[in-house]
């Protein structure tokens, strides 16, 4: 009997799931020993045309990471779902639209005016913004086109597994793949992580105290961490209450607190709106010019809340009149 | 039904109010008692607490369409379960500050304080809000693309949508 066969493809993304995946350490050889890798783009040479003249559906899973935010990714993840009998969404990008998520909060035309006409470091005069399509003497040049809203993966095609996480967890990994080599199918849709959250798992949970109050809202990079105390008690924004555990605590065990990650559990919809929620509740204040006084002590709520989950999340992007001019992707 | 609904070009805001039962629900049944005349353009939700709002409900209500969303609770001191109100409070202005930086206008989302001697007061938020949203004009957020066949759904405005009967 042949192998099953396995491919990884990366689309918005820093790289570091495909980190994740080497992290494995020694453990990947006896992957590698059980599976055939017939793409990873990353690490072996395979290119799109080999994925094309695979038999569809012959693919026995595909880890796909990072957000989708343009029309090559998009391709790429559609023909990935064709050739696959089953697709993972690996990392916080792919689950929820992760870091890359937070464009989210601009549009296409705001992004590239910034990026190649008013950043410092672009070279003052430049006029040129990149086209999908330009004719030079050697013939016409394309390129993929951004899409002006980023999107999770499971928004562009249907995903039956999410593996969470910024990268996901090694040992989440492992236990992920044996249960899908040894055909072990959980129910489709299943998020492959414990569903409690993570203070459960914290080495700081007894010093959590009865009632949490925050006078203040702290930066790790203004105030000290006490290494032994609740982080959520010390003012520090830890969302270790909001979010699905299955990653070890690793960022509590550095002295950092919890940003979220691994995601909601699965009573919650909205992480971002679960988070505020909860975190508002805390603060020690009853009228309005204090509460909005703590409140100025946070910085960017947007991108703190919704670090990893702006496209998954109930409002998706920043809204845009519809006169506001905002060209918008049609996939 | 009041003057201001047949004002303008046709344009109905919508707006989803939810009203605490001890306070601001029972200062609505007084304006209806009273026959005191109001905007028809809010759709009441009826919580215990507005201690109970989670973000999520206020986010949905837009998602499915609300141009707006009023939040009715007791006035400071008076909350049926002592704190609820204050809960409320910080969650809102937390929850607006977001809001206003997803460029949602600050106008579509408004808390109160209304007793339930205060049918007065619900006739003239509703009405001013009505009239502040009209302003502004309808909320389209955009659409969740999802495929057809995924399994987790976010978002179901179109199918909200189309219950309501195609307005959008």
């Amino acid at each position: 009997m042949s192998k099953p066969k396995v491919a990884f493809y990366w689309c918005a993304s820093c790289g570091g799931c495909e980190e994740a995946v080497v992290d494995l350490n020694e453990d990947i050889l006896g992957v590698v020993q059980a599976v055939d890798i017939v793409f990873w783009p990353v690490a072996l040479d395979f290119k799109r045309q080999d994925v094309e003249a695979m038999d569809d559906g012959s693919i026995t899973v595909s880890f796909i990471n990072g957000a989708i935010r343009s029309s090559e990714q998009y391709e790429m993840v559609e023909l990935l779902r064709r050739k696959s009998k089953i697709v993972i969404a690996f990392g916080s990008c792919a689950h929820l639209g992760g870091i890359p998520g937070l464009a989210n909060t601009f549009d296409r035309a705001a992004m590239l005016k910034e990026a190649y006409l008013e950043s410092p470091s672009v070279t003052s005069g430049n006029t040129t913004i990149p086209q999908t399509e330009i004719t030079v003497p050697e013939g016409k040049l394309t390129l993929p086109e951004l899409w002006d809203t980023v999107k999770s993966l499971d928004q562009t095609i249907k995903v039956d597994y999410y593996l969470p996480g910024c990268p996901p967890p090694a040992n989440l990994i492992k236990e992920a793949v044996t249960t899908i080599l040894e055909g072990r199918l959980p129910e489709p849709g299943t998020i492959l992580a414990p569903d409690i959250a993570l203070c459960e798992d914290c080495p700081r949970r007894e010093t959590k105290p009865d009632k949490l109050i925050i006078e203040q809202f702290k930066r790790p990079s203004q105030y000290i961490i006490d290494p032994d105390q609740c982080i959520l008690a010390q003012g520090f924004l830890c969302l270790g209450s909001v979010t699905r555990k299955g990653c070890g605590a690793v960022c509590i065990e550095g002295n950092m607190p919890c940003t979220g990650c691994m995601g909601p559990t699965s009573r919650v919809k909205d992480f971002g709106a679960k988070a505020m929620s909860a975190i508002a509740s805390l603060i020690d204040a009853d009228d309005e010019e204090k509460i909005t006084k703590i409140i100025d002590g946070m910085a960017d709520p947007v991108g703190t809340f919704y670090r990893y989950s702006l496209p998954a999340s109930i409002i998706h992007r920043s809204y845009q009149k519809p006169d506001g001019g905002g060209a918008h992707n049609g996939a | 039904m009041s003057d201001t609904a047949h004002k303008t070009d046709g344009f109905q805001p919508r707006i989803v109010a939810f009203f605490c039962n001890w306070c601001t629900y029972t200062a609505a049944d007084l304006a209806g008692t009273a026959r005191m005349t109001y905007a028809p353009n809010v759709r009441v939700v009826r919580v215990m607490c507005s201690g109970r709002l989670d973000p999520q409900f206020i986010m949905e209500a837009f998602r499915n369409g609300a141009d707006g969303v009023l939040i009715g609770g007791c006035h400071p001191g008076d909350c049926h379960y002592q704190a609820g109100n204050y809960k409320a409070l910080r969650r809102y202005i937390l929850l607006k500050r977001v809001m206003k930086e997803m460029g949602i206008e600050e106008g579509r989302f408004r808390l109160e304080w209304i007793a339930a001697s205060e049918g007065d007061k619900v006739q003239r938020v509703i009405n001013e809000m009505t009239e502040t949203i009209r302003k502004l004009g309808p909320l389209h957020l955009e659409p969740v693309n999802i495929p057809a066949t995924a399994h987790v759904q976010v978002g179901t405005d179109k199918a909200a949508v189309a219950a309501r009967g195609g307005v959008s």
